[in-house]
C-alpha cells in the first residue's frame, strides 16, 4: 500500500516536473535565441540563427551600435522612471483603496468594489483615442507624466482586487488592538496591515511591472518624442521598413531584459520572505 | 466611584437589535464577568465599552467621565483579545511598549513598567523574542502584559482563554485571578464558559439575546436564579428540569433540581433507570432516564452502581426551584 502510494507520488512528481521543465524551455527559448544572436555577426545570425557564437562569428557590433546611438541611456532612464513611479503609485493607491474597501463599512461599498473591478475586464486600450484627446487638451502629450497616469489607471483595478482580498484576511483583533493602543488609522495601515500583505504587494508589483516595461502602444501614441521615448519604443529605430539592423535590435532587447530581471528578483525575494514568515507565525 | 457605568445601551445592526437597554455598574476594583451563550451580544457590549463600536443609544462612562464617543485610546482602558492580537513584526518588548510610545511616555518609565509587567508574568527571558517564537500560553501572557503596562483604569478581556488547552486554561485562569488581586483594578471579562465566570467573578452578568437576565455574585446566581435560563446556564453538570406533574399530579410548572441535590432513596417519588455511570474518582455522575426525561445525579465519592439498574430518587427539600411556562421563577 505505502510503496504503491510512494510510487504514484514519484510518478506524479516526475510528470509534474517534466511538464514544468518543458514549459520553462519553451518560454526561455526565444530569450535564449535573442541572447546568443546579439553576440553574433550579422551574417551568421541569418546563416545559422540557432548556433552559439564561436570565435569566427562572435561580435559586439550590435552593442556598439546601440551604445553609440547615444539616446539609448535616455530611453533606458525613461523606461525606468515610468515603470518605478507607476508601480509606486499603483501600490500606494491600490493598497489604500483596498484597505478602505475591506476595513470600513460605508454606503455603496460593494458597488465601489465592483466599479473598481470593472477595469480588470475592460482593456484600457479601448479608450486610447479619448485618452489621447485628454492628454492633448491638458498639454501632457510627450511627457512621462502622461504614461505614468495611464499605467497607474491600468494597474489599479487588479491591484485593488488582489490587495483587498488579502487585507480581508488580516485579523480584526489585531487592528482593534492597535486602535486601543492609540495608533491612528494611517499608522495601522502603514505599520501593521501593509507588512502583513507584503507578499500580495510583491505579486501586484510583478504583475504590473512586465506589461509596463514592455509596452509599445502608449509610448508610441502619447510620448513618441525623442526626449520621452522608452526603451521598447527606442529599439524600434533599428527596425526599418526595408532594412533592419538585427544586431542592434537584438542587443537592445538583451539589455532591456536586465533591469526588469533585477526588479523581479527584488520583488520575488519579498514574496518568498513574506510566504515563509507567514508559515512560521 | 464607579469604574464603569452603562446606561440604557442599545445596539442595532440594521434591523437586528443585538443589545437591548443594558444598564450595568462596575464598582472600583470589581471583577465583572459577562457570560452567555454565543450570539448573546456579550462581545458587542465589550466592544462598545472599548469604543471599537458605538452604541445606537445610551451612554458609557468610565471612572466618572462620559466616554460614549471617545476614541478607544482616550478611555483609559486596555484590552486583551481572544486571538492574542500581538503585532507579528515586533518583539515582546516592542509589543508592550508600542502604546506607551504612542502616549509619549519617557523612556525610563516605559522600561520600568515593562520590567515590572514581565516580572509579574514570568516573561523576563522572552522580552527579545518575536510572537512567532512563543507558545500559545506565552503569547496570551504577552497580550496581558501589553495591557498591564498601560496601567489602565479598566481591563477588558474578550474570551482570553478560549484558544488555550484545558490544563493551560486552568493555570492562566488562576494567574488572572492573582493579577486582579495584585493590581486591584476593575476588570470586565467576557466568556461563554460558566466555570470561568463562577471562579473569577465578583459579579456575574448573565446575558441572553441582548438582554441582561440577571446580575449578582456567583453564589447569588447559583442559589437564587431568577429564571430557568440562568438556573440552567450556571453550574456543571447543569440543573435538571422536569415537569412538576411527575411528582404532583396536575402541577404544570417545571421543577429544577441541581445534580448534587438529588439523592438515591428507596422511598423517593421518582423511579428511574440508570443509563450511564461516569466514575470521576472524586465524584460519580449518574445519567438516568425517567420516561422521556434525562437527569444527572452527582454523588460524592465512589459508588458501584450498575447500568440499567432501577433506582428511586428523592431530592433535598428546600433545594428545588419552580419555573412557570415562560421560564420565570415562581
Amino acid at each position: 500500500m505505502t510503496t504503491q502510494t510512494q510510487r504514484t507520488n514519484i510518478a506524479s512528481a516526475v510528470l509534474m516536473h517534466g511538464a514544468l521543465i518543458l514549459y520553462t524551455l519553451i518560454a526561455l527559448f526565444p530569450v535564449f535565441v535573442i541572447l546568443i544572436n546579439s553576440f553574433k555577426k550579422r551574417k551568421s545570425i541569418f546563416n545559422d540563427p540557432l548556433s552559439l557564437p564561436n570565435a569566427d562569428t562572435f561580435s559586439l557590433i550590435g552593442y556598439e551600435t546601440v551604445l553609440k546611438q547615444g539616446q539609448f541611456f535616455s530611453y533606458f532612464q525613461n523606461s525606468m522612471i515610468v515603470t518605478v513611479v507607476s508601480l509606486f503609485f499603483i501600490l500606494l493607491f491600490g493598497a489604500m483603496a483596498a484597505y478602505a474597501l475591506s476595513e470600513y463599512r460605508f454606503r455603496g461599498n460593494r458597488w465601489m468594489a465592483l466599479y473598481l473591478a470593472l477595469g480588470i475586464m475592460i482593456p484600457i486600450r479601448i479608450g486610447t483615442v479619448a485618452i489621447l484627446e485628454l492628454m492633448v487638451s491638458t498639454g501632457l502629450v510627450n511627457t512621462l507624466t502622461a504614461l505614468i497616469l495611464v499605467y497607474v489607471a491600468q494597474g489599479l483595478p487588479l491591484a485593488v482586487f488582489i490587495l483587498s482580498e488579502f487585507m480581508n484576511q488580516v485579523s480584526d483583533d489585531l487592528k482593534n488592538a492597535a486602535r486601543v493602543d492609540g495608533l491612528s488609522e494611517y499608522r495601522i495601515f502603514l505599520s501593521i496591515v501593509l507588512p502583513l500583505v507584503r507578499p500580495a504587494m510583491a505579486t501586484v508589483a510583478v504583475f504590473n511591472m512586465i506589461p509596463i516595461w514592455n509596452d509599445l502602444w502608449f509610448p508610441l501614441i502619447l510620448a513618441p518624442a525623442e526626449a520621452t521615448k522608452t526603451l521598447t519604443l527606442g529599439s524600434q529605430v533599428f527596425i526599418g521598413q526595408y532594412v533592419t539592423n538585427w544586431n542592434a535590435v537584438l542587443s537592445a532587447l538583451s539589455m532591456a531584459i536586465l533591469p526588469v530581471l533585477i526588479l523581479y528578483v527584488i520583488f520575488s525575494r519579498q514574496l518568498i520572505r513574506g510566504i515563509t514568515s507567514g508559515a512560521v507565525k | 466611584m464607579t469604574a464603569l457605568s452603562l446606561k440604557g445601551v442599545n445596539k442595532s445592526f440594521g434591523a437586528v437589535q443585538v443589545l437591548k437597554d443594558i444598564n450595568i455598574d462596575v464598582e472600583e476594583g470589581e471583577f465583572v464577568v459577562f457570560v452567555g451563550p454565543s450570539g448573546c451580544g456579550k462581545s458587542t457590549l465589550l466592544r462598545i465599552i472599548a469604543g471599537l463600536e458605538g452604541p445606537s443609544s445610551g451612554t458609557v462612562s468610565i471612572d466618572g467621565t462620559e466616554v460614549t464617543r471617545a476614541a478607544p485610546s482616550k478611555r483609559g482602558i486596555a484590552m486583551v483579545f481572544q486571538s492574542y492580537a500581538l503585532y507579528p513584526h515586533l518583539n515582546v518588548r516592542g509589543n508592550m511598549s508600542l502604546a506607551l510610545k504612542q502616549e509619549k511616555q519617557k523612556k525610563e518609565i516605559i522600561e520600568q513598567r515593562i520590567s515590572k509587567a514581565a516580572r509579574m508574568l514570568n516573561l523576563e527571558s522572552y522580552l527579545d523574542r518575536y510572537p512567532s517564537e512563543l507558545s500559545g500560553g506565552q503569547r496570551q501572557r504577552v497580550a496581558i502584559g501589553r495591557a498591564i503596562v498601560r496601567e489602565p483604569k479598566l481591563f477588558l478581556f474578550d474570551e482570553p482563554l478560549s484558544n488555550l488547552d484545558a490544563a493551560l486554561r486552568m493555570n492562566t485562569r488562576i494567574e488572572i485571578a492573582n493579577l486582579h488581586k495584585q493590581l486591584s483594578t476593575s476588570m470586565v471579562y467576557v466568556t461563554h464558559d460558566q466555570t470561568e465566570a463562577m471562579t473569577l467573578a465578583d459579579k456575574i452578568v448573565v446575558l441572553k439575546d441582548g438582554l441582561v437576565e440577571q446580575i449578582g455574585s456567583p453564589m447569588e446566581l447559583y442559589n437564587d436564579p431568577c429564571n430557568q435560563f440562568v438556573a440552567g446556564f450556571l453550574g456543571a453538570p447543569s440543573m435538571n428540569f422536569l415537569p412538576a406533574s411527575m411528582i404532583n399530579e396536575g402541577d404544570n410548572r417545571t421543577l429544577g433540581v441541581r445534580p448534587e441535590d438529588l439523592i438515591i432513596d428507596d422511598q423517593g417519588p421518582l423511579s428511574v433507570t440508570v443509563e450511564h455511570v461516569e466514575q470521576l474518582g472524586g465524584d460519580t455522575n449518574l445519567i438516568v432516564r425517567s420516561d422521556d426525561h434525562q437527569l444527572t445525579i452527582r454523588l460524592f465519592g465512589q459508588h458501584n452502581i450498575k447500568e440499567n439498574a432501577q433506582i428511586r430518587l428523592n431530592y433535598l427539600s428546600g433545594k428545588t426551584f419552580y419555573f412557570d411556562a415562560d421560564g420565570s421563577r415562581v
